[in-house]
């Protein structure tokens, strides 16, 4: 559904990604671990139309999207919870949600907008609340449902857990499985490597750019080469 | 009291084509993170169109979506033109940029046009006054405070209510996270300067009435008032702009009414010499945003 081939980015002169390739299939949860600095959210932002790309390919649903705008690549039905969730402080989270929902049509958003009040029954409660005001925890809920605004096929999430207390932390993989549960496919950076595995089907390893493992969650929690990798995010 | 009150309406009415000018300095400044210095220009080319049509046998029922239109198609080339060239700048460069927009712009007209004062009629009901009790109240004051009572209505319904409006005050938030939404970053800043222009645009027709006149830096008093006025509600806070809009026309009226006699010419400095108290005080304007960290 997702093929990203070869993909370097670089910010000046340091590649931050280097002959990146990955594949994600329809209705899988995958993981993308890897210690900090390794290139994961310079890969969803490639991904996402955010980074300009020095080479490399990436196609979804059959069509190439590589260096397309962000607001097509929405479009086409592939969307990003940014790091640090980034809502929008100011606006209520209703218009949080309406913005997110700014690709389609006024008609499709109403029944939307009810949908994810039941989906984060949280957030129905700070409908007309200014963001801002959310917790971090609440407002991570809101990041993500805000993505599911534009009806994604393929949602990204980039640390959905990071800076949230364990409690929360649960709440953020619930909702991964209640995601998938809906069919929906997944691609998560998390630093959180041994619990990423667990909940993915499959997880790619990053170190310094470069993708050095890949295969099922079980598969890679074996190899204890990776260990530092599994520790050290 | 009767005095207070007079000037009260006659600050109300000055202030009131203030915050429309600096509403839309606002809006820019919100999108681009640049002052716009060449705001006042979409006062001085529909001034010139003006000159022209009356010369033309206009009259001010057509003159009037004349001056609206033009303003907006003004911002709108001049963001095709200069600004679109200079998107994500240092901040510095922008506002050179505007600058020179400026500079280009009342160099154009004292070259190809005239150095010379051109005159405006005004309407004729523009020197009227109604009488409320001891009160003698300025017509002009009265339509001036009614239109932009009007315009800021619908400037609020537009920002709260529309998805253009939703996705400008989400970009003017964070614009790779609007982008990032699906907010198209073409739309989003033209529709800034769209609006931004239809707003000096009826604060425009105002102005133009008022002066009665066209020059070509006719745009320098309306420039500076938009941006000070911007300063002094809170760089960021649209309704910092119109708020400083409308406390910059009270203080104008009010220190030419209270300073004595011999020293009124000087209004304009002590409103400055006020703007730097209020600066000290409050570094960030009345209404000012706190600088969150973009990460």
């Amino acid at each position: 559904m997702l093929e990203v081939k070869g993909l370097t980015t670089k910010y000046g002169a340091i590649s931050a990604l280097r002959d990146a390739s990955l594949s994600v299939g329809e209705g899988e949860v995958i993981g993308l671990i890897g210690p900090n600095g390794a290139g994961k959210t310079t890969l969803l932002g490639s991904i996402a139309g955010l980074l300009p790309i020095d080479s490399g390919t990436i196609s979804f649903d059959g069509a190439d999207i590589t260096s397309a705008a962000p607001d097509k690549i929405v479009r086409s039905g592939l969307s990003l919870v940014p790091e640090h969730r980034r809502i929008f402080a100011d606006m209520t989270v209703e218009e949080n949600l309406k913005i997110g929902g700014v690709t389609i049509s006024a008609a499709e958003r109403g029944p939307l907008l009810i949908e994810m009040s039941e989906l984060f029954p949280v957030l129905q409660k700070k409908w007309s609340t200014a963001a801002g005001y959310l917790s971090g925890g609440e407002a991570q809920q809101l990041a993500i449902a805000r993505a599911l605004m534009s009806k994604p096929k393929v949602v990204m999430m980039d640390e959905p857990s990071l800076g949230l207390a364990p409690i929360l932390v649960d709440q953020v993989f619930d909702l991964i499985e209640t995601l998938r549960s809906q069919g929906r496919t997944i691609l998560v950076v998390e630093q959180n490597a041994t619990r990423m595995l667990k909940a993915a089907d499959r997880a790619y390893v990053l170190r310094s750019g470069e993708v050095v493992a890949t295969g099922t969650g079980e598969e890679l929690l074996e190899r204890s080469d990776l260990f530092d990798t599994f520790v050290g995010g | 009291m009767t005095g207070l009150l007079q000037n009260l309406i006659d600050g109300l009415g000055r202030g009131s084509i203030y915050a429309l000018l600096a509403l839309g300095v606002a809006v820019v400044f919100g999108i681009m993170h640049m002052l716009n210095f060449a705001h006042g220009e979409l006062i001085t080319i529909p001034g010139y169109l003006t000159y022209w049509a009356f010369n033309n046998g206009w009259t001010w029922w057509t003159v009037i979506p004349l001056i609206i239109i033009s303003a907006v198609l003004s911002s709108l080339l001049i963001e095709r033109v200069a600004f679109s060239r200079v998107r994500g700048a240092t901040d510095f460069t922008m506002l050179l940029t505007s600058f020179g927009v400026h500079f280009i712009v009342s160099a154009g007209f004292l070259l190809y046009v005239s150095a010379s004062v051109k005159p405006i009629p005004r309407p004729g009901w523009f020197a009227n006054t109604v009488s409320v009790g001891s009160l003698n109240i300025e017509v002009f004051d009265l339509v001036v405070i009614g239109v932009t009572a009007v315009v800021l209505a619908g400037t609020t319904w537009l920002l709260q209510r529309t998805m253009f409006g939703l996705s400008l005050r989400a970009a003017a938030s964070d614009f790779d996270t609007a982008r990032l939404m699906g907010v198209k970053s073409d739309s989003v800043i033209r529709g800034a300067f769209a609006l931004s222009g239809f707003l000096a645009g009826i604060a425009g027709v105002f102005w133009i009435m008022r002066e009665g006149q066209v020059t070509p830096t006719a745009g320098i008093n309306p420039m500076l008032q938009g941006v000070l006025a911007v300063l002094i509600g809170g760089l960021g806070s649209l309704r910092g702009a119109v708020l400083g809009g409308l406390v910059l026309g009270l203080a104008e009226v009010l220190l030419r009414s209270w300073l004595p006699l011999g020293i009124q010419n000087l209004t304009t400095g002590f409103v400055f010499l006020m703007i730097a108290l209020l600066f000290i005080f409050r570094p960030g304007g009345l209404l000012s945003v706190p600088q969150v960290e973009r990460v």
